[in-house]
């Protein structure tokens, strides 16, 4: 049974209706009289004249449409997520809650230091703790998401190989099972990508990895565990390459979840990272961000870190600009990146602490383990299957997709009547028909075992009833889309004849 | 174990099924001499009623003073019902609408925040967020390099009048990629772009150019006349605006003859917290001839199997996880929870409120700037019409003023010495609808009070 769909807030919109207790109080005695010389003073071809298709409705009306918009969506606190890659754990609402007091709120991003040590204060321990969990040398908490972070990562390399008159050093390496983000930053960043291949086990091909480095290689960006699920085992071998041929490692924090206190990048021989604080330190994804991508690096990087940083000078503390950080690569926003996301992390950080925080690599990896054995055993195949699975996996529908005609975006679609998210689909590029499962620590074996009945019941059903599969969902509130058509005719914007429709 | 439910028995029981002796043995592939033993440096773990002590003394450090600073992040009144909402679970935990047959909600509400966006920037298309102001500056010019069809030129024009802090993003983030960005001077009595100037780049192969409106001094541009002298010149326009004044100033679209090309702006006056500079989101709408050149995520509406409407990712071939290293940005996870305030805002104040909010804001400022004229010692840098913010000229160090009104409980404005020495002691101040008859008085009396002990210092 398909749920009821919500029609546009702009069909609730009649002229002249409003959420009145919203609007400032009418002028009156002084400012009125200053409102008219205000105005007044705004030449005619300076004014609007049309008004602004924005909804006029009443506060109830705004309230329950954006309430039932919210019914149509999954979401952690509603539905298993195992979206890999994604690291979709528990949001702790204390995080919320304790990030919104409302001195943390309506503090101007300029108020002076002396106006905000307790926010700094915040601020100086979270690149404390990061730089110790991490193992670098100094952190930033500018970027304010994954790729925002590779990108400071990246033009801090630029700028270190520049400050040495090294500037033939332009080429970035990357393992063809790279995020996307990481060739599309490289290319931000002025630089040339070359994509080198992974061997059959799942770490890189080291014969290509030596073919590629040479006097231009500026750097390699790996992630670690990597995005196939396993740990990178020749790091080290890796770092000895690529460090001998004068170029730095860039550590891509995306599955930093997996060894959060078991193995530190710093400890690997990686000379910067950027972490996401949105996976790894369990601030919301919201749809669709904010995140923050802090930045760690190794001291000969330390001076390139965006601005501003948190210094701490006897028991004050203060923003460190480029009066500072003369070498800084700059500024990366208008103030100091996603100040309450920060703050979530730094929350979330101090309620696990020291022993907690070792716990989540350790029930991470032993909650992917247990699905992957569970559905090994159940008949699906493991991309990797010699190796453990790091905080996620892959499994590939290769050979159902040839036998049974299913592919990896039905079992996907048909996880969604069942009410699980589907797992990353299609990604990795390299493993065809690939679903990448990350169950995360926050996750009760019986929802997991909750998940791996649902891939059970969907396997049975690829055998018996493909065409099911085909036209899967049925449950959710619109059916399968039609992508094609959306990207043909474009309609990107309501328009008021749709209500006719 | 905070956050994790494993009992005894599940590990026992799911190690087991693994075939594993213990959780250690499951990292048995990480070569052991890079193990880590421990982190000393991270505190003992808080329970939730003690990290609530913590957090709520740390704040109170902080205070709430009254504060008139704005350049870029502007205090305004934030419907309860804004954040209500918006922190709800489905919307806050939930991660980018990529399975869309489970995220319609996300999707719908993006698509309402396209139309509504689109309409007050008076544009064609919106994407469904950027980071914030400066980086949407930055990412308007790379994609303005990228659309002009006639030029290769890696110019772009960015007049003194566009907030300092956008200048430098703009600098760190397409100075990689080649951009050149080019200042232009303000003419010294109105705080505006200088016309004379401009003549210096006419004939000039430029990619294009950026006019902030209002401008950083709070002072308004002629729109016009710069977006039909740099359509003259071959270059396109990216507008950067404030969307409260919007209810007020003409759309970008509607600048000149032709309209702006692209249009940005910093979206945190449309309800989002000031919360020490972010999360706010910035905005960015369009032409739909540039469609395809815009960065970040774009939803269209489309139909389902059974022909019925529903909502989508669309037009996934600009971005980095399809195209990778020729996507039009790397830009993957945006702000996609404060555009979903800012829908809710918008939605709740409406055209009138909106329209009210930004007049009685222009008006508070008019009333604030005559209030604190009367002090001696105080006047106004610039003649002209303005928005909500204006530039002071005060007879004493801005910064010593600053710190006196500051041990007052009031901060006073943002001190311009760094980035405008040229005027000499120079503050930027701003009232909007949250200040009151009361709080003006107690600034301008507190201003004299603060420049006569800096006098007498």
């Amino acid at each position: 049974m398909n749920q009821i769909l919500e029609k546009s807030i702009f069909e609730y919109s009649r002229d002249g209706r409003g959420a009145e207790a919203q609007h400032p109080p009418a002028l009156r005695g002084a400012v009125a009289s200053a409102s008219k010389e205000a105005l007044g003073a705004v030449p005619a071809a300076l004014r609007r004249q049309s008004k602004p298709m924005l909804p006029e409705a009443s506060e109830l009306d705004v309230v329950r449409h954006f309430t039932r918009l919210s019914q149509l969506n999954f979401s952690i606190d509603t539905n298993f997520y195992p979206l890999g890659s994604c690291t979709m754990k528990y949001n702790p609402k204390a995080c919320n809650q304790y990030a919104m007091l409302p001195e943390f709120l309506s503090r101007h991003p300029l108020a002076p230091d002396t106006q905000g040590q307790g926010f700094l204060s915040c601020m100086f321990e979270l690149q404390e703790m990061l730089k110790e969990v991490t193992g670098m040398k100094a952190v930033s908490l500018n970027p304010m998401a994954g790729a925002h972070g590779e990108f400071a990562g990246v033009a801090m390399i630029r700028a270190y190989h520049r400050a040495r008159g090294d500037l033939a050093r332009n080429e970035i390496i990357v393992p063809e099972a790279a995020h996307g983000t990481n060739p599309a930053t490289a290319t931000m960043c002025g630089c040339i990508v070359r994509e080198i291949p992974v061997d059959a086990e799942g770490d890189v091909d080291i014969e290509a990895l030596k073919k590629a480095v040479g006097p231009n290689t500026a750097g390699i960006m790996l992630t670690n565990p990597s995005t196939l699920g396993v740990f990178e085992r020749k790091i080290e071998e890796v770092a000895r390459i690529v460090h001998g041929a004068g170029g730095l490692l860039y550590y891509d924090g995306a599955n930093l979840n997996a060894i959060l206190g078991k193995v530190r990048p710093g400890d690997m021989g990686f000379d910067v990272i950027h972490m996401n604080l949105h996976k790894t330190f369990s601030t919301p994804h919201g749809g669709g961000g904010p995140g923050a991508g802090a930045v760690g690096v190794s001291a000969r990087l330390e001076p390139f870190l965006p601005v501003p940083v948190v210094g701490r000078e006897g028991e004050g503390y203060r923003w460190l600009t480029e009066n500072d950080r003369p070498q800084s690569i700059g500024r990366l926003s208008a103030f100091m990146g996603n100040a309450g996301v920060l703050l979530r992390a730094y929350i979330y950080m101090r309620m696990l602490g020291r022993e907690g925080m070792s716990r989540v690599g350790e029930f991470a990896t032993l909650n992917a383990n247990y699905v992957m054995a569970r559905l090994r055993a159940a008949g699906f195949d493991l991309a990797y299957p010699n190796r453990r699975a790091s905080h996620e996996f892959i499994i590939t529908m290769k050979r159902q997709a040839k036998e049974l005609n299913v592919t990896a975006m039905d079992i996907a679609k048909r996880l969604l009547d069942y009410g699980f998210h589907a797992p990353t689909t299609y990604f990795p590029l390299l493993v065809p028909e690939c679903l990448l499962i990350e169950p995360t620590e926050t996750e009760s074996r019986e929802t997991l075992d909750g998940f791996i009945d649902a891939m059970v019941a969907i396997l049975g059903e690829a055998s018996s009833d493909a065409t099911k599969l085909k036209a899967a969902p049925y449950t959710m509130p619109v059916r399968r889309l039609d992508d094609v058509r959306a990207a043909k005719q474009l309609e990107l914007t309501w328009k008021p004849v749709d209500s006719a429709a | 174990m905070p956050f994790i439910p494993h009992t005894e028995a599940d590990v026992r029981e799911m190690l087991a099924t693994i075939g594993a002796k213990s959780i250690e043995e499951l990292f048995d592939e990480i070569p052991q001499n890079l193990r880590v033993q421990g982190l000393a440096g991270i505190p003992e773990g808080l329970s939730e009623m003690e990290i609530g002590r913590l957090m709520s003394e740390r704040a109170r450090q902080d205070g709430r003073p009254l504060s008139f600073l704005g350049a870029g992040a502007y205090e305004h009144h934030i419907p309860s019902a804004v954040w209500a909402i918006t922190t709800r679970g489905e919307y806050y935990s939930a991660y980018t609408p990529y399975q869309a047959e489970a995220s319609q909600g996300t999707l719908q509400l993006i698509h309402e925040y396209q139309t509504m966006i689109s309409s007050l920037t008076g544009m064609e298309v919106s994407n469904a967020s950027l980071y914030d102001g400066g980086s949407a500056v930055a990412e308007a010019a790379l994609m303005a390099v990228r659309a002009h069809r006639k030029s290769k030129s890696l110019r772009v024009l960015v007049p003194s009048t566009v907030n300092p802090n956008y200048r430098r993003v703009a600098v760190s983030t397409a100075g990689n990629q080649g951009l050149r960005f080019e200042t232009v001077p303000y003419q010294r009595e109105t705080g505006c772009i200088d016309f004379a100037a401009l003549a210096a780049f006419a004939g000039q192969d430029i990619a294009a150019m950026v006019i902030q409106q209002p401008n950083f001094f709070g002072q308004l541009e002629d729109v016009d006349a710069l977006t039909d002298w740099a359509h003259e010149q071959g270059m396109l326009v990216i507008a950067a605006v404030n969307p409260t004044s919007l209810a007020l100033l003409k759309p970008p679209g509607e600048w000149g003859t032709k309209g702006a090309d692209i249009c940005v702006g910093e979206g945190q006056p449309l309800g989002v917290p000031l919360s020490s500079g972010g999360p706010y989101f910035g905005f960015m709408t369009t032409r739909m001839e540039y469609v395809r050149s815009m960065p970040g995520r774009i939803v269209g509406r489309t139909v389902d199997l059974e022909g019925r409407h529903g909502y989508t990712l669309t037009l996934q071939a600009r971005e980095q996880h399809i195209r990778r290293g020729k996507a039009t940005s790397n830009i993957c996870t945006n702000q996609g929870l404060l555009m979903t305030a800012a829908t809710i805002y918008m939605s709740l104040i409406g055209p009138a409120g909106l329209a009210q909010v930004a007049e009685t804001s222009m008006a508070r400022t008019h009333q604030l700037v005559t209030a604190l004229g009367r002090q001696r010692g105080v006047r106004q840098a610039f003649t002209g019409p303005r928005f909500h913010e204006s530039v002071l000229l005060l007879d004493r160090p801005a910064e010593a003023v600053l710190r006196e009104l500051e041990s007052q409980g009031i901060l006073g404005g943002v001190d311009l010495s760094g980035d405008y020495p040229e005027l000499g002691s120079a503050i930027l101040v701003c009232a909007t609808e949250t200040k009151t008859d009361g709080d003006i008085e107690r600034y301008a009396n507190a201003l004299g009070t603060a420049l006569q002990a800096v006098r007498a210092a």
